[in-house]
């Protein structure tokens, strides 16, 4: 901590409340020569399945992971079926909208697979969806890309690419049922303005696993919400590295963890570069037997990236007994010449004082749990700034609570 | 006339995995237009009182009855409570992060009048009665209670019950921690509710002090868990010279 010199405020890992049992909130700041986060992972990063191990369970990306409920994403007996998901996009005039081969020079650019399911998808699909903005095109209309899920096993890629100083909104939705492994490069050219919300709206029986990588160029901004509800098993791995200096990223999530569903969230965010910013905010409730959220959250501030200025949160909220968290953040510096880097985590149960209060003033039980949740999260929604998006969102937070209350 | 009746309340509480008899036969009626005190040392099972009418599930009721109208309040839930028409204003306050005052109130309101109140006049009455406490407008849009300070609270608390108008209104130590400017604005707060003559209030306090801005019409004594003395209001001023402690003693024998 002693090379930390502009006294960077590296605290705050705190438990909100008495954490619910078997919930584990975590938290390490290392000041390290060796990357842990690099090294943690049981191979280097590569485009082909066979550079990974098929895994057993006890490895530290998959350890949270019930590897059973993967279908075989991860075991390589997951086959393709062709009726796996179908994709619909939609776009304003001046966007280009292309399905390509993979050997397409523009696949993969933003980041490399992590893991064995995310290079499984890179190795396994067939044709990818590379969806373009001119250099300088204003969208004042989102980009709509439809996922839906026909029953069956699928591989997909997507690359959404921004030409200097474009901005744009994506929305990438996906609905019905699939089993499906899908990774998405985001490509931003200096001074681009991307906004991204990938809503994961799954039926319940759906596993979805993917890995989303954003490149920012110079002074570019990026805007991810990842909003999780559906699915049996959902594990994103939102990550983010700069390619050139004064980059921002903001990494929002919200997940609405059901009885028996497991939503996993690892982030990563690589300040390569100096002078640029990112803040983390992720916030999930809970409900049900064996509803299960893991949220990692990896910020790696290399000691080249002098100016960096990070912070990261998770915060669960907690509103029935059987529901478990596991909520990991990690920082790690390897220069002390930034503006700021912190994170904070905080795990607790509904407050039965908050529920008492409203009640105390005539509001119904259940009407009390909906103020309470819908505000635990509108921060983050009122930030998405797509309108029909936030209310199909508060819609299907009123839902998740009726069918709690039922 | 809206009348709320405690006869022979007895009431438990869980704690260190022993149940502790906290009211120990509790007989009090409150009448529509009336203002009583209940004064008594720390301990004394004031709060307790107070939490219980308002339905805690913390506090455990052994025997007795309690109820409004006629109507049966011990068998209602806590928000069926506050419709029936009692409300409680808290010593601590509890902070609701992510909802703000304004939709807090509403909320409320719309629970408690059986129906939403119409948007122009209820941010006329919120507005008015918001300035009357000397509120500022931009406390609408705080989260409820986050950050507040204690004379904020209060004066939140007091502006429910100006807008929720209740036939019961339970005080529980509205005056403590208050200066006096604040106590003062506070108390003109529960003189306007009180004013009306259309509720009943059970002002529960440690002090005197609060009794020179709000008259009341009976004192009562509270110690060791019941009412141990009634009377006017000259009742206050012999506590004020000389305390609690004769009660406190003739408390711990009983």
């Amino acid at each position: 901590m002693a090379e930390a010199q502009n006294s960077p405020t590296l605290n705050s890992v705190r438990a909100g409340g008495p954490p619910p049992a078997g919930s584990t909130t975590a938290g390490q700041i290392a000041v390290a020569a060796e990357s842990t986060v690099a090294t943690r992972m049981s191979a280097p990063p590569s485009f082909d399945v066979a550079d990974f191990p098929v895994p057993h369970g006890r490895e530290e990306e998959w350890r949270f992971t019930p590897l059973e409920r993967l279908r075989g994403l991860h075991d390589g007996t997951a086959v393709a079926t062709g009726d796996g998901v179908k994709v619909d996009v939609q776009a304003p005039e001046g966007v280009t909208v292309e399905t390509v081969g993979r050997d397409d020079a523009r696949i993969g650019r933003a980041g490399t697979p992590v893991d064995r399911v995310a290079a499984q998808a890179y190795s396994a699909f067939e044709k990818a969806g590379v969806v373009t903005v001119p250099k300088e095109t204003v969208l004042t209309e989102p980009i709509r890309i439809a996922v839906h899920g026909e029953g069956g096993v699928a591989y997909g890629h997507q690359v959404v690419e921004l030409g200097a100083f474009a901005e744009a909104v994506v929305v990438i939705d996906h609905t019905g049922d699939a089993v499906l492994a899908a990774n998405v490069d985001y490509v931003l050219g200096d001074g681009a303005k991307l906004t991204v919300v990938s809503v994961q709206d799954w039926d319940d029986k759906a596993v979805h696993v993917g890995q989303h990588n954003a490149l920012i160029g110079r002074d570019a901004t990026f805007k991810s919400f990842v909003v999780t509800f559906g699915g049996d098993l959902v594990r994103l791995h939102p990550r983010v590295a700069y390619a050139g200096t004064g980059g921002e990223a903001e990494l929002f999530g919200l997940y609405f963890t059901d009885a028996g569903q497991h939503q996993e969230h690892r982030l990563l965010v690589d300040h390569n570069t100096p002078h640029c910013k990112s803040n983390v905010a992720y916030k999930g409730a809970l409900q049900g037997e064996a509803a299960h959220a893991v949220w990692i959250g990896d910020v790696l501030i290399e000691a080249k990236a002098e100016g960096t200025d990070t912070y990261e949160m998770n915060r669960n909220l907690v509103l029935t007994d059987g529901a478990r968290v596991d909520s990991v953040p990690n920082l790690e510096i390897e220069t002390g010449e930034i503006v700021g880097a912190g994170h904070a985590s905080a795990t607790g149960r509904f407050d039965d004082e908050q529920l008492f209060y409203l009640m105390a003033r005539g509001i119904p039980e259940h009407e009390a749990r909906r103020l309470v949740v819908r505000g635990f999260f509108a921060e983050l929604v009122q930030q998405i700034g797509v309108a029909d998006i936030q209310e199909r969102l508060l819609a299907k937070i009123d839902q998740e609570l009726e069918a709690a209350v039922a | 006339m809206a009348t709320l009746e405690i006869r022979d309340l007895h009431v438990t509480v869980e704690a260190d995995n022993a149940t502790k008899e906290i009211l120990k036969g509790v007989d009090l009626t409150v009448k529509q237009g009336e203002t009583h005190a209940i004064m008594g040392p720390n301990g004394s099972g004031k709060s307790t009182l107070a939490y219980s009418l308002a339905g805690h599930p913390k506090y455990t009721i052994t025997s007795g009855t309690v109820t409004l109208d006629g109507e049966d309040v011990l068998e209602m839930s806590v928000d069926e409570r506050a419709r029936a028409g009692l409300f409680l204003a808290m010593q601590y306050p509890v902070e609701v992060p992510g909802v703000s005052v304004s939709n807090f109130l509403r909320t409320s309101a719309t629970a408690i009048r059986g129906e939403a109140p119409k948007l122009r006049t209820w941010v006329k009455e919120v507005k008015e009665t918001m300035e009357r406490l000397h509120m500022d407008p931009s406390f609408a849009e705080r989260n409820v209670n986050e950050g507040f300070s204690g004379g904020e609270k209060k004066r939140h608390e007091i502006l429910q019950l100006e807008l929720l108008k209740p036939k019961v209104a339970i005080l529980d130590e509205t005056d403590s921690g208050l200066d006096v400017d604040a106590l003062r604005i506070v108390s003109e707060g529960v003189n306007r509710v009180r004013e009306t003559g259309e509720t009943g209030t059970l002002l529960i306090t440690h002090y005197t002090r609060i009794l020179r801005y709000i008259k009341p019409d009976h004192v009562h004594v509270f110690a060791g868990g019941r009412i141990v003395e009634s009377g006017g209001p000259e009742l206050a001023d012999k506590l004020e010279n000389e305390g609690y402690e004769a009660y406190v003693k003739g408390g711990a024998s009983a």
